[in-house]
Order: C-alpha cells, then structure tokens, then sequence
C-alpha cells in the first residue's frame, strides 16, 4: 500500500512542490503557543488515544475476550451438570468468576501497550511534552478501563443470552462490573511496572499471563473451593481473586458482604499505592 | 533568567554514563540562536545521548547546560515548553492515523480540540499528506512517517527542534523533502540542532558543525573550515581488478601525494579538490596499466573525515557508547 503512495507522490510534487513549500511557511508563521495544558486535559487526551487503539487494533479487545467465552461454555456444558448439578446452577455461579477473570487479563495488555510505546520511540516524544508528568500513565489506564467495561459488557451479554439471571438485577450487575473495573485498575499497575522492566512486549505478556493464569485458576472462579486439599483451600481462600469473585456474586444475586468489598478495594489501593509510584519513577527514568 | 543570552545551547563538560560506558564524555557546544547546528559523528558516538541529555530526557552525571537560556537539570518543564524533539525512532503511534496523531500533540499542548483538528489539517497539507490523513501510520512508507514526525514536532512551533538523524534509511527524494522542510523551519527563526552521520547532509544544511568521537567534541567549525582541515574532496576509484591496488596506490601517490584504501578491496581514494588533477591522476593509472572499474570525484566521506581528524575510522557501533573496549584500552 505504500509504494502506492509513493508512486503516487511524484506528479503531485511537479505542480505542488511550490505549493507546498508556501503551505510550509504559512503552517509556521501561524501559531502562538496555547497556555499549557491542565493535568484533566492531558489526561483526558491520553485516554482518549487508549479508546483510539481499541478502534483501531479490536485484535485486542478480541483476543482477551475469546478465552473467557470459552471458558463458559466449555465449564457451563461440559462440567456444570457434574460440578454444580445443573448447567443453568453452574451458569449462574461461574459467571460473575468469568467476569472477573476477562477484566483481569485485559490488564496484561496495559503493560504491553505501554512496552510498545517504550520500544516504538513514543514515550521519547510524550516525555518530552510539557504535559504533567504521569497523564500518559493515568490517560491510558482510564482509557483501558474503557476496555475492561467493553470485556465485561460482553461477558455479561453471553450469560444473559445462556439464561443467566442475576438476582439483584441490572443494578447488581452494574455494581459488580464497577468493583472489578476499580480491581482492575489497581492491578494494571503491577502490569505497567513489568512494561517498564521488561525488554519486549512479547516478554511483558509471556510473564503477565504466567502470573495472571494459574492466580486465577487457584481461585474460587470455576470451583468451590470445599473439595480442595487443605494447603490448596487456604490459598484459594485468601486469594484476592476469590475474594473479588465472590464479591461480584455476592453483589450480582444478591447477599454481598461488605467485609469483602472492603478487602477488595483495599487490595486495589495497596497494589496503586506501591506500583503506581514505582511505574512513575520509572517512565520518569526512561 | 529568560533568555536574553544569544546562544541557544550552552553546554559545558557533559557527561553521561551507562554503568561502565561513558556515552558522552564531557562534551561542549555552543549553539546559536536562529541557526542549524550539525552533530556529525558514526553510530554510537554520543550523539543521540547527548540529544536526549539536552531534551531533558536524560539527566547529565556531571556538566551543565542552558537550553534557550535555562538549566536542563533544574528547569526541565521550562525547557520542555520551548523545544520540540523528533527521535532517531519515528516517535509517532502506529496505531493512530497521521490525523489522530498530530490532534492528540495538539489537545496535549493545551490546544482546544477545534483548534487542534485545524492546526492537524493545516500540517498535514503542509506536509503532503493530507491524501493519508485517515491512514493508520503503520502503512505509511519511511519518508511520510519522517514527514509525520516532523510534523508532530513544530503542532507548535518550537524555537528549539532537536533532530536525531531525521534522513537515516529514506530515499533521496524523501531526503530531499526533508531538507527541504528543515531549511523551511530555519527560515522561519527556529533554531535546530541536527545529528548525523552524513557530512554531505552535514555540509547542505548547517551553518557549524560538531564532530563527535566517542563521547567527545574532536572538531568544531563552519563546514567550509572542517572541509578545508581534511581536504575539501577526494577522487574515488573503483578497480576492476582488486589486484592491482598496490600499483594503483602509488600511482596516487605521486600524482596526488597520498592514499588511503577503502574497505572495499577494490576502492581507494585521495584527497584531491581539483576536477583537472583527479582527470590526470585517473589518466595516470590507465598508463600505468590499471583497469579501472568507474571513478568519482566528491566530498571526502565521514571516515575520510574521521581518518582526517582522529587517526582512525569511523568504526560503526550499534549503540551509544559501545566502543568500551576500545575505550577502556586507550584510557589505560
């Protein structure tokens, strides 16, 4: 396709070369430095660069929810009868756990985007804007959650559609995706920081989805945890996905304990309060 | 403290580590307002370090610099403001088409979003690419991903643009154009500051040039002075059979009083600025009963130029300051 332009390009040049070069002068004669911009503005322009590239590359988008769609209907067909008797029980169990386990890897891909920024050369440009410094890290992870409610949307579209009925509503359902969308953001920060570590971005998803899979497995997403061996219980009991999963069930049917939420979104502060400084010093660092 | 100093970079014994490689090793410019700058010098020479170091992307271990009259180290968001920097890296997202990218330099520049679509309108005409405005960047070719670049960096007009090595891989028509739009840039009062590795780009565009060498200024004047300190040009010739070097190189020798033998087994060249005096050494050879192979008569390259200046060539390294060998064995 680009050597059709440049092919393109010559007879344009011939009558336009002058054209253009008075188009040059004029382009530079006629801009007087706008007041710099507010730290909203920048982080509102870097958000929406993030839902640009979902526009622009849904490869993404397509790639984390794929897996997730199978999973429910791989576990809800072929273990929901034996797992939780019923496959419309299991459907109503597994569900919010797929949600959460969607969201989850679609953050993995907050720190390669931002290993591609690295290895491409942007980030040379947007650390060289008189920008406050961490918009391009905050925009973008706003901008992902953009992502993670589309992840989630969908998620939530195919369970209704299997006959998944939330008992607390579209209200449950909203309050559900809104706890794992805040989780969310506190975890990509974990991802940003590998982003920043690592040398490529294939390195940043290899080692994302290393540590994001089995975390998510040894949960209560697709089990209850009973059957386990007691080491194994005791994992699954204080892992934060379990916690967050059963959060979003709770909110999702009803019964939601606050003990719970609170953890969750306790865990979500902790993980902002140590990666997202470290991200910052070390996009500074560059 | 604004910037009543007439120089544009001001920078004294900068220096730039990267764990034992000394990248930049106390360099010193002198760079002034309104003009082109030239950093010329082979891969890994400093360059692009000491770029990042006056951009205020890379915080210098010793040395200071002024950029248009302020402190890198102390007032970097006030240098920010003022310069604008287009990378070795075409820093411009691929995902995004050309519009997109330059609207976003906008909004982030504190341009209201109408005005930003009409300033992005405006450049991408200026710059031939309006027909690709819509285009992802990914299918841009290299030189309309130069121009972009460009572009991205004057969405407000700097008064300081770095480039780094803005012609490295295009053709020579998109070369053209690009210098064509930096002469623009100059015109128009912005100064630039310009690496390289071309002396021929060096010499078209700049009013002085740096020569850098493993992190340090070896050479530093008008082009017509650093030209005229290693021989304002050099015959090439091609042999036709690499054999005959030897007896070609003396020849030149005595015709034009030296010789220096190229990579290539079957290339040498001399010093020689006189079209009359390069027809009558190649006559020369044909007596002597060389075959030549094809002949030319230029500017001396950077290795000539390095040659010239250092005692040796310019010896390509991939990344800033990865002569530490090299380096280390001449430090002991």
């Amino acid at each position: 396709m680009s050597t059709e332009t440049t092919q393109a390009a010559p007879a344009r040049r011939t009558t336009g070369a002058r054209g253009e070069a008075a188009a040059l002068r004029n382009a530079l004669a006629s801009t007087p430095r706008p007041p710099r911009a507010s730290a909203m503005q920048s982080l509102l322009a870097f958000g929406w660069r993030g839902m640009l590239k979902v526009k622009h590359v849904p490869e993404q988008l397509l790639d984390v929810t794929i897996t997730p769609v199978m999973f429910v209907l791989m576990f809800t067909y072929l273990f929901g009868g034996a797992i939780a008797g019923s496959t419309g029980e299991y459907l109503d169990y597994i569900l919010p756990g797929v949600l959460v386990m969607s969201v989850l890897f679609t953050t993995v891909y907050s720190g390669i985007a931002l290993n591609t920024d690295l290895t491409k050369g942007v980030v040379d440009r947007f650390r060289s804007l008189p920008v406050w410094r961490p918009a391009p890290l905050v925009g973008a992870l706003l901008g992902d959650s953009v992502r993670y409610l589309v992840a989630g949307t969908v998620i939530v579209a195919l369970g209704l559609a299997l006959g998944f009925r939330p008992d607390a509503g579209l209200g449950g359902v909203l309050a559900a995706m809104a706890l794992v969308t805040v989780f969310a953001f506190g975890l990509s920060w974990v991802f940003t920081t590998l982003g920043l570590l690592l040398r490529s971005p294939n390195a940043v998803m290899n080692a994302g989805f290393m540590g994001i899979f089995p975390l998510t497995f040894l949960s209560n997403v697709f089990v209850e945890p009973q059957t386990l061996p007691a080491a194994l219980k005791a994992f699954v009991d204080v892992n934060p996905i379990s916690i967050l999963s059963t959060a979003s069930r709770g909110l999702m049917h009803g019964g939601a304990e606050a003990t719970d939420i609170v953890i969750v979104l306790a865990t979500a502060a902790t993980l902002t309060a140590i990666f997202a400084p470290l991200t910052t010093r070390l996009y500074r660092r560059g | 403290m604004a910037s009543q100093s007439p120089l544009a970079i001001e920078a004294s014994g900068l220096v730039k580590s990267f764990g034992e490689t000394r990248a930049v090793d106390g360099v010193d410019l002198a760079v002034g307002a309104g003009s082109i700058y030239g950093v010329l010098g082979p891969n890994g020479a400093g360059k692009t370090t000491t770029i990042r170091v006056l951009a205020t992307l890379l915080r210098p271990d010793a040395g200071s610099a002024r950029v248009l009259g302020h402190d890198v180290v102390s007032e970097p968001e006030r240098v920010r403001e003022v310069v604008s920097l287009t990378g070795q890296l075409a820093s411009v997202d691929e995902d995004l088409t050309g519009h997109e990218n330059l609207v976003l330099l906008g909004l982030l520049l504190g341009l209201r979003r109408k005005a930003a679509k009409k300033r992005s309108a405006e450049l991408l005409d200026a710059f031939g690419l309006a027909e690709a405005a819509g285009k992802l960047v990914k299918h841009y070719s290299g030189g309309m991903r130069r121009r972009l670049d460009i572009a991205a960096s004057i969405v407000v007009t700097p008064q300081l643009m770095f480039l780094d090595e803005p012609t490295t891989g295009l053709d020579p028509r998109s070369r053209n154009q690009v210098w064509e739009i930096i002469r623009t840039l100059v015109a128009g009062g912005t100064t630039i500051l310009l690496c390289t590795q071309y002396l021929e780009e060096a010499d078209q565009l700049t009013d002085r040039i740096a020569v850098i060498d493993r992190g340090t200024v070896i050479a530093e004047g008008t082009p017509a002075e650093l030209k005229a300190s290693v021989g304002s040009g050099a015959l090439h010739v091609r042999l036709l059979d690499p054999d005959q070097r030897p007896a070609a190189a003396d020849v030149f020798e005595r015709a034009l009083g030296a010789v220096h033998l190229e990579p290539d087994p079957a290339g040498l060249s001399a010093p020689c600025a006189d079209a009359e005096r390069a027809a009558e050494a190649v006559a020369e050879l044909g007596r002597a009963g060389v075959r030549v192979g094809g002949f030319s008569l230029g500017q001396p390259s950077l290795d000539e130029v390095f040659l010239a200046l250092t005692g040796h060539p310019a010896e390509d390294q991939d990344d800033d300051g990865a002569t530490t060998v090299l380096r280390e064995e001449q430090a002991t």
